[in-house]
């Protein structure tokens, strides 16, 4: 049952392909917590064009599936021919780009909806003490009440770049050679099951280090949480 | 005319819906002044303290610190609103305030609590505060407790922390809201003895507070409230032997 000389034949794709995934991955992780803070912090808002805005956006990314999503971005955007002729169509026209900011406009509108739930949870009156030592709300929210919802969200946003991780395998049906794409290639070609089975344990081990790597962190982060 | 009262309030009125909490206050505090502030629950006390500061707004009503008017104005929904926030926040930073519950920032430590505010507010020199805050901790009675987090303090020593937190504004004024009422019996104590070296000092301190004798033997000035309407005020002398008020010799019977 297990051909080593798969391995050996289709290893380099396989490691570019993971090259790629992780790529994907961590760049669509970072910016997607760079929209999802601006975001939540509107979708926290008690004014309506604030939070209605941010309502729609997340829940336009949290109701249609991502590879709808994908499929709009990538087949979608080409028939425009405002966007063909603009500058942006180098970026466009490329297969990883769309899969990259469909991954990251997804796992954003996610990751601003666990960072409104951390928000949500800081204690009011550490919000009020901020206040009353003189903070703008600005200075309140970046010293006080991000700080503190980031560190409250960590383990549900951990578990959102997990699924990220997992979701990213959607970006092979749009012609990005990520882990999926190389695997679903090779097994065009040699018809063997085990290449899915490879592909899953990568999937699995790099599961396993990023949930190892954010439980490091937290506790890092989480020093402040003692438990009696 | 001498010069401006540090804290002056007139006619203030506070509404929530339909309830006014707040039905005329008006108070002076001087300069070194302590102004205790009791009744009961529900008697509007806490609301008059966080009106001082803006925390809540009032509905009506002239509030101003060392003769600067707090600037409010009506917004379109008829609520009062603070017409310059730096106004509201550079005053804010002058009245440092203690809570019933701390409110410490618990993800900071101890240090970085007592830093905060004079280095991102005040903009101090960082290394400038972190030597004032070990002063001020090592005068609230907490030392080698600089690193550790709030969660791991006891009730006690969070509030003089949170004590050396208001201190290190070097503020005009500080505002105490039931300062004692979140702590076990035996930590009550160890806080009122830091406040009582402050007035000591002469700071001027507007105290909410239940603790009777730290009122009657520390404040100049003693302010009952009913009701949202002053009941009794003057010297604790006064008030405590003589006072005028029905409902404040209830008050001052009722299991003290």
């Amino acid at each position: 049952m297990i051909d080593l000389s798969l391995i050996e034949q289709y290893g380099d794709r396989f490691l570019d392909g993971t090259l790629i995934t992780l790529k994907l991955v961590l760049i669509a992780s970072i910016l997607g917590l760079l929209i999802a803070l601006p975001l939540a912090l509107a979708r926290s808002s008690r004014h309506r064009r604030y939070w209605m805005p941010a309502y729609a956006y997340i829940y336009f990314f949290r109701g249609t599936p991502l590879l709808i999503q994908l499929f709009i971005i990538y087949y979608g955007l080409g028939q425009f021919p405002a966007i063909t002729e603009s500058f942006l169509w180098p970026v466009l026209s490329n297969a990883e780009y769309c899969g990259l900011i469909g991954l990251t406009l997804n796992t954003a509108a996610y990751t601003a909806e666990i960072l409104r739930g951390g928000i949500r949870a800081v204690p009011r009156g550490e919000v009020e003490a901020a206040k009353a030592y003189g903070m703008s709300w600005w200075m309140a929210q970046h010293r006080i009440v991000l700080p503190r919802a980031i560190r409250i969200a960590w383990p549900a946003y951990g578990n959102e770049v997990v699924l990220l991780l997992k979701g990213s395998a959607l970006v092979s049906t749009i012609a990005v050679w990520d882990l999926m794409g190389e695997a679903r290639s090779v097994f065009s070609r040699t018809y063997a099951l085990e290449v899915f089975v490879y592909a899953a344990v990568v999937y699995f081990l790099l599961t396993f280090t990023l949930t190892r790597v954010f439980s490091q962190i937290e506790k890092r982060i989480n020093r402040y949480l003692v438990s009696y | 005319m001498t010069e401006a009262a540090a804290i002056s309030i007139s006619d203030l009125h506070k509404r929530f819906a339909d309830i006014e909490v707040l039905k005329g206050i008006s108070l002076e505090a001087h300069q070194g002044d302590v102004v205790s502030i009791l009744g009961s629950s529900g008697s509007g006390k806490s609301t008059l303290l966080r009106c001082i500061n803006l925390l809540e707004t009032p509905t009506s009503g002239d509030i101003s610190v060392y003769g600067e008017a707090l600037k409010l104005a009506k917004n379109r929904h008829g609520e009062m609103e603070p017409l310059d926030q730096k106004q509201i926040n550079r005053v804010r930073s002058s009245l440092a305030m203690v809570f019933q519950s701390f409110n410490l920032w618990s993800h900071m430590t101890i240090l970085e609590n007592i830093i905060e505010a004079p280095v991102h507010v005040l903009k101090k020199p960082k290394a400038e505060a972190t030597e004032h805050a070990m002063e001020l901790l090592q005068k609230v009675g907490i030392t080698d407790k600089a690193d550790a987090y709030p969660g791991m303090l006891s009730g006690g020593q969070q509030q003089r922390v949170a004590i050396a937190r208001a201190l290190a504004m070097e503020p005009k004024a500080m505002l105490f809201d039931e300062p004692t009422s979140a702590l076990d019996p035996e930590l009550v104590n160890e806080v009122l003895q830091v406040m009582r070296q402050l007035a000591d000092e002469g700071r001027t301190m507007i105290v909410v507070t239940h603790e009777m004798g730290f009122a009657r033997e520390v404040s100049d000035q003693v302010i009952f409230l009913h009701q949202g309407r002053i009941e009794e005020q003057g010297p604790p002398r006064d008030v405590f032997e003589n006072p005028s008020s029905e409902r404040f010799k209830q008050f001052l019977s009722s299991g003290l």
